[in-house]
């Protein structure tokens, strides 16, 4: 019953024996993997020659569930595959659904949905930034980003219903009214982040220890950064310019003003700066819309029973992570006949052996933190 | 032990059993500290593999904090825990691993299942053909967890309730019946 | 380039290419034994340098499979579909992972769901499910009494 060591006869890039290699595993239980990922790394010595990944400990076989959903149940599923995006991913198969049908949402609830997928993307950041200083050995910004995130998920339970996987986009808009209190409570929250942002920066950018760990690990060139499929601030920290929301708007992001922000550092701490202005960004991005939500209906007309016409559908957006896709193929039924989730975290970890070749076994953590996996992401 | 019982000795016991007075009160009241102690410093198994670990992780932190119950150190080894709390969906790949976690724990352990895909499979009961309908196929199971995710209070609450599980000092199978 | 720019330039560089409508992006069938020669083209190629690779997937159409590649460009910014015909009886189709560095997991993973087999692939092995696994899931006509309950 118990799987026997077959991982040091099936790693085909060394050869049993060789000498010095040591051959060990990281995972699939393990409190730096951020969920369960089973690393084969081999080491000579200290210094990694090949991290390989092995995946598979959660797939929950979501793409072949989904083939028996209607258009308005498969929602919830990508809410359980990047949890911590989960408002953005629900919005992404809104989006595609309404593609589907040519239907169009009033400006309310495109307001809504854009002022909550910044909230999101703002509290997966802050998960990112505790549970990555955490890894690498500080353990106080995990009890600072907690903090923080809790005062989103207050809000979000006001108004959604629920604290991380909230199912509140629906084809056609969202699902209920926005609770009395929400501009209130955002507001407020606006004002005391916006201090608290500089304490990040105060307690671990500016740090020595964490810049010397950070500084000159993982890189990973533009053109390889491509090549591998990379979106999100992973790439953007090589240079890329591919953030979906200034390439290909969705909603009204083309009417708001705020900055792509690209660093072209290459390693973990570009990664890293990237993240910590993208979060500068949302906060921008809240601010304008926040004041002026338009009155009028949270949701469109929509008949009871969904029928996509028959043809194929992409549709993207920008979650934490990189560029989420939803392709859906129909046959003109009441359930798709084939989706595919497009997760950005599947190309981002196959660039992860290219990144760690030659660090230390000490960096392989900062590398890991600096992509920020959510293993459900990769797996479905 | 009850206090009446009398203590029948099998035949090739060598030497003779002086019943003394009131021996049964000591060792009963021995147990119920030792229940005490083992019950107010639980020390959990870090083991989250999807969504509910973020609501574990929001448990632990400064807002509905689990130290306040004695659950303060989260072990990464199960060498050294004494509680595993399955949050997440485990699958057919996974579920020789939890195995292989649940017998390197010493004893006495115990589990909590938390959130719907541990107890039953979940949101992903029906047309997956990887899911493990229920995390109590592969180990016995103490606590069950109901939501998806569990509210940190509703983690906390089940918590309580393991305590008060071991500090009754009852088997699994006395409480099945109904003792 | 725009739409009818690259239908121009790709019609005349590969004249065997059958074009299918209705799609919101140039979307192209290509044989199986001809995909190689394509990609490197379309990677390579000064003017249409598609060097990003979105979305590689396959569809089971229950008859015959189809190979889907989404590609698009950094640099120009436009975007072309790629499909291809597999029979069932010969589910063979060449790697592009030296192309694009991406295919290899998303490639693996086909092979997985799916059971293409993927000529010249350094690597072809089962990516999500256990090694022993029987079938190949994501196929119309898999069978699983034990482990699916059907509502």
């Amino acid at each position: 019953m118990y799987r026997t060591t077959d991982i040091l006869t099936n790693t085909p890039n060394t050869s049993l024996g060789e000498a010095g290699y040591m051959v060990i595993n990281v995972g699939p239980q393990h409190p730096a993997t951020h969920g369960v990922l089973h690393l084969v790394i081999t080491l000579s010595g200290e210094t990694i020659i090949n991290v390989e990944p092995h995946l598979g400990y959660i797939h929950r076989s979501i793409e072949k569930m989904c083939e028996s959903l209607t258009y308005r149940q498969f929602i919830y599923t990508t809410s359980r595959m990047d949890y911590l995006s989960s408002h953005i991913n629900n919005h992404c198969c809104a989006l595609s659904v309404e593609k589907g049908l040519q239907i169009e949402i009033p400006d309310r609830a495109k307001y809504i949905r854009i002022i909550l997928d910044e909230l999101t993307r703002l509290a997966s950041h802050q998960l990112w930034w505790g549970a990555m200083a955490m890894d690498i050995g500080a353990i106080t910004p995990f009890f600072y980003a907690f903090r923080e995130r809790e005062m989103i998920n207050d809000i979000m339970e006001e108004t959604c219903g629920a604290r991380l996987t909230m199912n509140y986009m629906v084809p056609g808009g969202v699902m209920y009214d926005l609770h009395p209190n929400f501009q209130k409570k955002v507001k407020e929250f606006i004002a005391f982040f916006k201090s608290k942002i500089n304490e990040y920066d105060e307690i671990l950018t500016g740090n020595i220890i964490f810049q010397n760990r950070m500084k000159g690990v993982g890189i990973i060139s533009k053109e390889d950064a491509i090549s591998y499929g990379c979106t999100g601030p992973t790439a953007r920290g090589s240079g890329v310019s591919c953030d979906v929301r200034k390439l290909y708007p969705y909603e009204i992001y083309s009417s708001i003003e705020f900055d792509e922000i690209i660093n072209n550092g290459c390693d973990s701490f570009a990664r890293y700066e990237v993240r910590m202005q993208e979060m500068k960004q949302s906060l921008k991005i809240i601010e304008q819309l926040i004041d002026n939500i338009p009155e009028g209906d949270f949701q469109a007309k929509t008949k009871t029973v969904l029928k996509l016409p028959k043809g194929e559908f992409y549709t993207r957006v920008e979650t934490a992570r990189g560029e989420f896709g939803v392709y859906i193929v129909s046959e003109g039924g009441t359930t798709p006949y084939r989706i595919k989730f497009r997760s950005p975290g599947l190309s981002n970890l196959s660039a992860l052996n290219h990144m760690a070749k030659g660090n230390k076994i000490g960096d392989l953590v900062a590398i890991m933190g600096s992509i920020d996996l959510v293993i459900p992401d990769i797996d479905r | 032990m009850n206090e009446n019982e009398t203590i029948t000795q099998p035949e090739i016991f060598p030497g003779v059993v002086h019943p003394t007075a009131g021996g049964g009160i000591l060792v009963s009241s021995i147990d119920d500290v030792v229940n005490w102690a083992r019950s107010n410093s639980l020390w959990p198994l870090v083991f989250g593999t999807s969504c509910c670990a973020i609501e574990m992780m929001s448990t632990a932190s400064a807002k509905y904090d689990w130290s306040r119950f004695g659950f303060e150190v989260a072990r990464a080894t199960p060498r050294q825990a004494d509680v595993i709390i399955i949050a997440g969906t485990i699958v057919n790949k996974m579920a020789p691993v939890l195995k292989r976690l649940y017998d390197q724990m010493a004893d006495p352990k115990w589990v909590i299942a938390m959130g719907a895909c541990a107890t039953s499979g979940g949101p992903f009961f029906y047309n997956t053909y990887s899911v493990v309908k229920g995390a109590d196929h592969v180990i016995p199971v103490d606590v069950y967890i109901a939501g998806c995710p569990p509210r940190p209070e509703a983690l906390l609450h089940a918590l309580i309730t393991l305590q008060q599980k071991i500090k009754s000092g009852l088997t699994r199978e006395q409480i099945r019946s109904g003792v | 380039m725009t739409n009818e720019e690259l239908k121009l330039f790709l019609s005349e560089k590969f004249p065997s290419l059958i074009i299918e409508e209705g799609n919101e992006w140039l979307t192209y069938y290509t044989e199986a034994n001809e995909w190689k020669l394509l990609a490197n083209e379309l990677c390579s190629n000064i003017s249409l340098q598609f060097n990003f690779l979105f979305c590689l997937t396959c569809i089971d159409w229950k008859t015959h499979l189809t190979m889907v590649y989404h590609l698009t460009s950094t640099t120009f910014k436009h975007t072309v579909v790629i499909k291809s015909k597999l029979n069932k009886e010969n589910l063979e189709i060449e790697t592009v992972c030296n192309i694009w560095r991406t295919a290899e997991f998303h490639e693996r993973e086909v092979y997985d769901l799916f059971g293409v087999k993927f000529l010249n692939h350094p690597d072809l092995r089962r990516l999500l499910l256990t090694d022993d696994w029987k079938g190949h899931p994501l196929l119309k006509d898999y069978e699983d009494p034990i482990n699916m309950i059907k509502l």
